[in-house]
This record gives structure tokens, sequence and C-alpha cells, in this order.
């Protein structure tokens, strides 16, 4: 069976194969796009490179070109200087966000953090990757992307201090509200993309999920739209090894998550999720080859997740200290600050600097959440539907009337015992 | 809600179904122009011609919805009508459909999406609970999603078994969706209108089996009036319509129970016995205010529905006309729905949908004499 560039997308409404093109595999539009870009196969397009894409090695050395994992239609720049500097602030800060949130979470101040601890090079090259006008679609462990994407930090935290509500803007800054219900925020980035599509926009979004939540149906459905509609999607995997406290092994034998892509015509990429200069490398790419018109991208990241699924799991009934040991020496920012420094791009006082910046949005963080901001019980009725219907006018009623006799009798007690 | 919106409005098409098919059949015969015979198919894809003409972001998809034209032919020549882009089949997926819609309405388009039949929506039952339903709320009204769902609904077609779910009572149950469901062409036509005008996502169940039944409606004077809003605060979005006036008790159905309410009234004036009709159109939001007032006046309530009546639609009403009606009430209020059993097959349906017989039975029930 061979594979001809003669059939297009669906989207592109070209005629069916006629029965003296039989033998051939029906070929998509990202798959067309590949073999004229980069002359491989399609297949070779579609599949991740043999090597996971590795540019900084744990220690903190650049690898050299011919052992990154690159391969033909596979290759990676290495991103600019100032990217790189950027990146390791945002590094910086995401892990004091992380430590400063935990911190909150034991002193009652946050109802819950899902700490993205060990993940943070995922989280910066993720909103780094993203133009303005862009769009990121975030699940509850990525408040440092969202973070780093430009949203206030205190409200990026709204829901973990078990507020009613999202925090931030969604559509001011082009950001979907962090979403706990796995891989269903992966169907609105396809939606958003679509619609930008129809308009003529470039826009590009970047759908974020862990490892277990390709188990679930919506992450399936939202990649087969993403590549029949032929629309600029990157998919992002945080493979942190764990959903809560089953391993990868119990959700998936593919060779690879980053192997699906195939199965829905669009190209897969595996990328070591703690090398901030590969992930930005790999995603750089992805941004540009479906702002291009590649059709949508699947990039799996190889991390750990450093801490417990959230303060409420208990880690040690399912894992290894020796394991944990094992990626406290894969640290993403150790290595990004050995290799800076061997670069020469940071000195001693540019991390002063960056320390700095960073204590301050922990100092933010430990103010904003330790104020107590003030309830209105009638946000209850709100905002439930554009206009409340009468039957929540009459709730909101009861309500009011309820804490207003609250208010009388606690006022009347008062008086008596004057 | 005002007297005006309860007595029948032929210009806002709310004739009773059995004055209008009678007039229907006439004016078939006529020939007249205005006001034609329309299937409550038609006033659909109507509907939906008219809304994508007035606004290029609403979109029709779903699955069959382009070429064939929908399975039911709702969607029929909104394809070649207004192209690829605007109308298209999607992979075979009901989550994907809502959870894609969800993403366009944040990104300005406002789709109108089908569900092939009641029972194939249930794969997008998350999405419509946990986003489609809260996304207004968790974002403090910040985004809207402006959509709607039209779900094929109920039995009376018989449709094999997943084909005639009555669904209504799990999207009503839900805080954060409207939902509305037609019985009328005209109904169909304005509802389906002020669906896709709603900055609030709509489940807009379709009774199937009323697809085919014909009212007298001019399609085009509908249009004038919804689009120079002639009519302004006469939306149908939260009021029931009475469908026919009576003093002994009131019926109080939706959607495919309607025709049959229409005909127990009929044929109790046969009987010397006056039945109210009241058609309650938008189940959320609920029209307390003229249900109340029927059953106060006539002081008699049979609530009629398909769906099981277990913690359903019809118990919710039961519930609400008590609290307010109590002391006008001469009996207690009957129900008449279908059993708590699977929706059954063809061969068992005509004893499960309420029917005629067993509506005027509730009737009788009513303690009529002190």
């Amino acid at each position: 069976m061979t594979i001809s560039a003669d059939h297009t997308a669906p989207g592109t409404a070209q005629a069916q194969p006629g029965p003296e093109q039989a033998e051939d595999i029906y070929l998509p539009g990202a798959a067309a796009e590949a073999v004229r870009k980069f002359g491989i196969t399609a297949e070779d397009y579609m599949l991740p490179a043999r090597h996971q894409i590795q540019m900084v090695d744990q220690d903190g050395n650049l690898k050299h070109h011919s052992e990154q994992g690159t391969e033909p239609g596979h290759e990676y720049p290495l991103p600019g200087d100032h990217e790189l500097l950027t990146a390791y602030a945002q590094l910086v800060i995401g892990r004091r966000v992380n430590d400063q949130n935990s911190a909150l979470v034991r002193q009652g101040r946050m109802a819950v953090y899902p700490s993205s601890q060990g993940q943070e090079a995922c989280q910066v090259a993720a909103a780094l990757c993203l133009a303005e006008g862009d769009w990121m679609f975030p699940t509850y462990r990525d408040a440092v992307a969202v973070m780093a994407r430009g949203v206030d930090p205190v409200q990026a935290m709204t829901i973990f201090r078990g507020d009613w509500h999202g925090g931030y803007d969604p559509l001011e800054h082009k950001v979907g509200i962090q979403c706990t219900p796995l891989t269903t925020q992966l169907l609105h980035a396809v939606g958003v993309a679509h619609a930008a599509k129809l308009r003529g926009e470039d826009t590009v979004v970047l759908a974020m999920c862990g490892d277990g939540a390709t188990s679930e149906g919506d992450f399936h459905e939202a990649l087969n739209f993403a590549a029949v509609f032929h629309l600029p999607v990157i998919f992002f995997v945080q493979n942190n090894q764990y959903a809560i406290s089953v391993p990868l092994a119990h959700q998936s034998v593919a060779p690879s998550l980053a192997h699906k892509a195939v199965g829905y015509g669009m190209a897969g990429e595996r990328v070591d999720g703690n090398d901030v200069v590969a992930l930005l490398a790999v995603l750089d790419r992805a941004v540009k080859l479906a702002r291009e018109g590649s059709g949508p991208l699947l990039v799996e990241a190889h991390t750990y997740r450093m801490q417990a699924h959230t303060n409420a799991d208990d880690a040690t009934r399912y894992r290894q200290d020796s394991e944990v040991a094992l990626w406290t020496a894969r640290d993403p920012l150790s290595r990004m600050r050995t290799y800076l420094a061997g670069r020469g791009l940071l000195d001693d006082d540019g991390e002063a600097r960056i320390a700095e910046k960073a204590e301050s949005v922990a100092t933010q963080l430990r103010n904003g959440l330790g104020e107590d901001v003030p309830v209105d019980p009638q946000d209850l009725f709100r905002y439930v539907f554009s206009s409340p219907t009468p039957q929540l006018k009459e709730q909101a009623a009861l309500l009011a009337d309820e804490l207003a006799r609250d208010a009388a009798g606690a006022a009347s007690t008062a008086e008596a015992s004057e | 809600m005002s007297p005006s919106i309860t007595t029948s409005s032929e210009a806002n098409g709310n004739v009773s179904s059995a004055t209008a098919r009678a007039a229907a059949s006439a004016a078939a015969t006529a020939g007249a122009a205005g006001p034609q015979p329309v299937t409550m198919a038609k006033a659909l894809n109507t509907a939906m011609v008219h809304a994508m003409q007035s606004d290029k972001s609403v979109l029709v998809f779903g699955e069959d919805v382009g070429k064939l034209g929908g399975v039911f032919r709702i969607t029929d020549g909104l394809m070649a009508t207004f192209g690829e882009q605007r109308c298209f089949d999607t992979p075979l997926a009901e989550s994907g459909i809502v959870g894609m819609a969800v993403g366009m309405a944040i990104n300005g388009m406002r789709p109108v999406v089908e569900m092939q039949f009641d029972a194939f929506a249930y794969p997008a039952f998350e999405q419509i609970v946990s986003h489609v339903a809260k996304m207004h709320n968790r974002t403090k009204g910040k985004v809207k999603l402006p959509m709607v769902i039209r779900v094929p609904y109920a039995g009376g077609i018989g449709g094999v078994e997943h084909h005639c779910d009555s669904s209504e009572s799990y999207y009503a149950h839900t805080a954060g969706l409207k939902v509305y469901t037609p019985a009328t062409a005209a109904d169909a036509y304005r509802m389906l209108r002020e669906a896709i005008d709603s900055d609030d996502p709509v489940m807009f169940m379709e009774p199937k089996k009323l697809y085919w039944s014909k009212d007298l409606v001019d399609l085009e004077r509908l249009r004038e009036d919804y689009e120079a809003k002639a009519d302004r605060g006469t939306s149908m979005e939260g009021r029931a319509a009475v469908a026919r006036s009576g003093t002994d008790a009131t019926l109080i159905a939706y959607g495919p129970s309607v025709p049959a309410a229409l005909a127990a009234a009929a044929a109790a004036a046969e009987e010397g016995r006056s039945l109210e009709v009241v058609d309650i159109r938008t189940i959320v939001p609920f029209d307390d205010e003229t249900v109340a007032a029927s059953v106060r006046k006539t002081g008699r309530a049979v609530v009629i529905a398909e769906a099981h009546g277990f913690a359903s639609v019809s118990s919710e009403i039961v519930a609400r006309v008590q609290e307010r009606c109590f002391h006008y009430l001469a009996a207690p209020i009957r129900r008449v729905t279908g059993f708590d059993v699977p929706y059954p097959a063809p061969k068992l349906e005509h004893y499960y949908l309420p029917g005629v017989d067993r509506i005027l039975d509730a009737v009788d029930d009513l303690q009529w004499e002190d």
C-alpha cells in the first residue's frame, strides 16, 4: 500500500478517490503538507522521532546536535538567548509559586493546591511558545502556565482558595478557566480554533492535559475533530507518570503517548519535559507549523510530579523514594541554571534580580490569599443565566430575607445583652 | 404573564393546534396566500434559514446535517444555501459536537448543534452539565455561551430502542440550562429564533412525533414580526400558552403531550366538561404565573407528560402548583405520565403513551362531587 499526496483533507472538499486509486490510502492535509515541506513520508512526519528530543542533559550540558534525538523532518533549532533567559526567570518564579502555595495550603489559606513542582519547564514553555492573540486551555495543575500568560497570580489561584468562580476573565487573557473534568477543555480549544479559522484568523490554540487524561473519551474526540477539520491546535500532554496513584502502564500500552497522533493523521513528538530548551524548541516549531496551516500536533513531555497529587493525597502509598530521587536529579531549574551560567548568560546579579522578582510574586500571593475577601451571598444567583429567572429571583429574595432576619436577631440579642 | 399573551393571537402564532389544523386544511384547498399549512419540521428549518441570514455567526453542525439534511430533514438545504463552512457534518461523536460548540461560542459564534436522537445525546452529558450549564456562572458572566442544542425527543413514531427517550428532565434538573419545547409549528419557529438569539445556552427539545403535523402559519409574517421586534416584550421564554380555554379543570402539558391534552379536552367538551389546556412551552424558565392562574380559576389540574413520572418535570409541576394553589384546589392534582419503565419497543408503546382515555380517566377521578 502506498501513500499518495493526491488526496487532501475533507475540509478541502476534493473528489473521492476513483477506482483506479483504490489502492491508495487517504492522505490527510497535515501529511501532504509535511511531504511537501520536509521531503519525508507521511508516516515519518506523523510518527514521533525514534528518541525523545533532549537538548540540555540533566547536568546542564548542551548535547551535541547528533545526540538530541532529531531526525529529518523532526529538527529543532536552539531557541534564542532572550527566550531562554525569560524562560529561566519564569521557571524560578514558577518554583517559588509552587513552594508558596504548598505553604499556604498548610496554613489553611488555600483549600487545595495541585502542585506542578517538577513540571515547571512544561508550564513555562507552554506559555512562552504562544503569541499574543493565541489561546491556552489549561488543567487544574497548570496555574503556573496561566500566570506565565500574564494572569494575575492571586486571580489564577481563585479556584484553589475555594471561591465559587474561576478568578480571571478568559476572554481578556485568552486563557480558559483551569479545567477539572479531564480533557473536556480540549474540545473547547478545538472550537476556539475552529471559530478563528472560519473567520480567517491565524490564532493558534494550545490545549493541555496529563497522561492519565489520555484515557478519556474527550481526548480522542478532540484530537479527531482537530485533525478532521485541520485546525491549528497543539495538544500538549504532560506525562508526569501518574494519574493520582495509577502509573502510566495502567493507562496505556502504546509505544508512547506521542504515537497516538498517527492514528488521527497528525504529527506527534516526544520531548524531555524537564528540559525547557528542548520544550521551547519543540513547541515553538509546533506553533509555527500550526499557524502555517499544517494542522494539529501532539507533543508529549516526559516529566514527573514531584509532589503528591494534591495536599489531600499520600504519594508514599504508591511510589518509592528511590524513584522520586531519580527525578530530583533531573530537576528542570538546576540544569537550566548550570546551562545558562556556563554560557555566560546568567551571573549572580541576574540570578538575584530573578530571585527578587520571584519573591515579590510570593509576597503578592501571601498578601492576596491571606486577605479575607468578603463574600456576597447574592452572587449565588447573579450569574447562573445572563439575567436571573423569576424562580432565581424568588430564591434570592428568600435568602435575603433569611439573612435580614438573622441580622435583626443578632442586633436584638446584642441590645438585650447591653 | 399578561392576559394578552394567554389569549390567542394569530400574529404571534398562539393559535390552538386544533384550530390551526382545521384552518390549515381549509387553506390548503383554497390555495390562499398568507397563512399556509406548515409542518413543524418546515418551521424549524425556516427558523434556522432566517437566523443564518440575519447573523453570520450562526453555524449549524452535527451528524448527517449536511448533504442529507439530518435524519429528520430539519437542516435540509442549509449546507447548499450557506456553504460547508456554516453547515457541516462532524465526526460521529456527540461530546465532540457539544464540546466544540462550547469553544466556538467562547470565540464569537452562535452554534446550533443537532443531537441525532434523544438517547444518542448522552455521550455529550458531561459537556452539557459541567461546561454548557456552568460556564457563565464560573466566569462571573464574562463568558456567555449563546448556543442551542437541538434534541429530537420522545416517542410515538414506532422507533426502536434508544430512539424515543424523554430526556427533558435531565436537562431541566441542571441549573444553568434553559429548556424549550414547542408544540406547534408557529411556536417552533419563534422559539427556535429566540433560542438562537439567546445569550444563554438552550436545550431545544423537539417532539419528533410532531415534526410532520401541520399548522396554519405565515412564516414570512412571523419573521417580520420577530425581526422588527414589533412584538417586543412578548418573548415566549417563560411564557406558557393557554392552548384552549376552559373552566372546570386545567390540563397542563408540554411538547409531545399537548395534542393529547387538546384531544382529551375536545372529547370532554362533548360530555359537557370544560377543560383548559396550558402548553408550558419553556420548561426552564417555568411560567408559574400562567399555570397558577389557570389552576386557581378551575380548581382542578391534571399534568400530562410522556416522560416517566418519577422524579420528573411532571412531578416538579405538581409540586409548584400545590405550593401556589393549595387553597384553590377542589381535588388532589393528578398526573398522567409514561410508566416508570424503559421506553418500550414499538409493539408496546401504545400502552405506555398517555392517551385521551387515560387523561379522561384522570379527569373523572378529580372528586367532582362534594
